[in-house]
């Protein structure tokens, strides 16, 4: 008589299917792989048999509690974030900015038939511009705010910044596009500020709607010490000029975008 | 997940139970992705207590069991997104924990590779020592601290994918299509580990426990009953 494997053994004390009737038979049958089959069985029950050390009814109270403070306010929403309506605004608003800036490049101008590729670099730097001033315009204003907020007088726990941290969250989404873009440009300056405003207003949109004086306090410092608010001024003011200079002149090119990276 | 101990019992009631619970859970979800962070406390309290028990057999200790068990939660909160709501969260929580624990154990070990102590299990013992009573019972047996000393040891030795696949089939019930999605490998490859750590616990185990199938097999002179039920 052949007599079954380990293998096949293990497997149907795991609760393997495959062959489990003809293995059950076989065993009736067979002293030796019903031994052998206790063996294994012997070890697994001893196992069973190790404690796992018990935790109360309060153990998922206390995970709660230890986790909490770790938590950002929103949970992380993957694909669905895409969903909500504000971001829906946002890219709404920017096509909206791009559509409108390639009409009017195309049909307030006179088309230039030797360079069709610098006027569409012209058309797509000069949406860039706009989009980013504004946006800078609004961000420095955010942060502006929260800068010079006052710091209570003693007695008062909470300070509500609902309607910063609101902004900041609306204002984030189109960071990141702007940032992503300037980097397939090429502009690493820009880039670099629109990296260092994303974490601050990171910061911000993920604070509670009502923070502490301390913690108000380490946002003021936060912002202070990134230099954010003054680089966002020259950015915006840099920016301004330039969408002046365009409108007169030809874009930028690849060596001034490089100057200014250099600089 | 499809868990043996589930299935096995299964009545209408409990299904019903298990059924309410999915659905409170898919509403908890759904409530903390539409920004009330609170009602992922819900999720917390009610899974708490399984991922640490399947912590702690995958890591062995209280302590990084904890651990295991909060930063699973943190990261479904941060990834809720990615959850899909006809899934069960139980489950998804689980197998981030189940991955958490096995980074963890890999880690710990290429720490403990560093400062490497060969294994005690090494030091020879007299088998005879720990089954000196003529049928000892598996609670007698695990009360044996010397016993379950070699029983902890014995598991460390596993690899940490083998103590997953261990954990997971014989522990907790789970299909072998759920161990191998935790170890990344197809499902032939999970079934031959779950074995392979069978083997490995056996060939460490059986001088000490051994005693007992023997005694048991020559008594019952019928085939024991296999654990659970099929998949």
């Amino acid at each position: 008589m052949k007599h079954l494997t380990e293998e096949e053994l293990v497997g149907y004390r795991e609760g393997e299917i495959t062959q489990r009737e003809a293995i059950a038979e076989h065993l009736t049958s067979c002293t030796a792989c019903r031994t052998e089959l206790e063996r294994i069985e012997a070890v697994l029950s001893a196992l069973d048999n190790l404690p796992v050390p018990e935790r109360g009814p309060e153990y998922g109270r206390a995970v709660w509690q230890k986790i909490a403070p770790q938590l950002p306010e929103k949970a992380g929403r993957g694909w669905r974030a895409w969903l909500e309506p504000r971001r829906w605004v946002a890219i709404g608003a920017m096509v909206a900015v791009v559509i409108g800036a390639f009409v009017a490049g195309r049909w307030t101008k006179k088309p230039d038939a030797g360079t069709p590729a610098a006027s569409v670099a012209q058309v797509k730097e000069r949406v860039l511009v706009v989009a980013v001033g504004e946006h800078l315009g609004k961000s420095e204003m955010v942060l502006m705010e929260l800068a010079n907020a006052t710091l209570p007088v003693s007695g008062l726990k909470q300070i509500n910044i609902s309607a910063e941290q609101k902004r900041a969250e609306d204002l984030l989404d189109a960071n990141r596009l702007y940032r992503e873009t300037a980097q397939q440009d090429g502009d690493a300056a820009l880039a670099s500020v629109l990296d260092d405003l994303e974490r601050v207003l990171m910061d911000v949109a993920h604070s509670p709607e009502e923070i502490t004086p301390a913690k108000l306090e380490s946002l003021q410092k936060r912002i202070e010490a990134h230099g954010i608010l003054f680089k966002v001024r020259v950015v915006g003011k840099e920016l301004q000029e330039k969408q002046k200079t365009t409108n007169s002149a030809p874009a930028a090119t690849d060596s001034k975008v490089r100057e200014r990276n250099k600089a | 997940m499809t868990r043996m101990s589930e299935s096995a019992g299964s009545t209408p009631d409990r299904e019903a139970l298990q059924s309410a619970a999915r659905e409170s859970d898919a509403l908890a979800v759904e409530r903390t992705l539409s920004g009330e962070r609170d009602a992922f406390r819900v999720l917390v309290e009610r899974h708490s207590q399984q991922l640490f028990r399947l912590a702690y057999r995958m890591t062995g200790n209280e302590h990084d069991a904890e651990e295991v068990v909060q930063e699973a939660f943190l990261r479904a909160y941060r990834n809720l997104g990615q959850f899909g709501s006809r899934a069960n969260f139980g489950t998804w929580a689980y197998r981030i924990a189940a991955n958490y624990a096995i980074d963890r154990m890999r880690q710990k070990r290429t720490e403990d590779a560093r400062r490497s102590t060969p294994s005690s299990l090494a030091e020879e013992q007299d088998p005879l020592d720990l089954v000196a009573d003529d049928r000892p019972t598996p609670d007698r047996l695990a009360g044996n601290s010397e016993l379950r000393k070699k029983m902890e040891e014995a598991l460390k030795e596993l690899s940490s994918s083998e103590r997953t696949a261990f954990v997971m089939r014989h522990w907790e019930g789970c299909a072998i299509e759920e161990i191998a999605a935790v170890l990344e490998s197809t499902t032939s490859a999970a079934k031959n580990t779950v074995f392979r750590s069978v083997q490995k616990l056996r060939r460490a185990l059986e001088p000490y426990v051994g005693a007992r199938g023997a005694l048991q097999a020559k008594a019952a002179g019928a085939a024991p009953e296999p654990r659970g039920t099929e998949l």
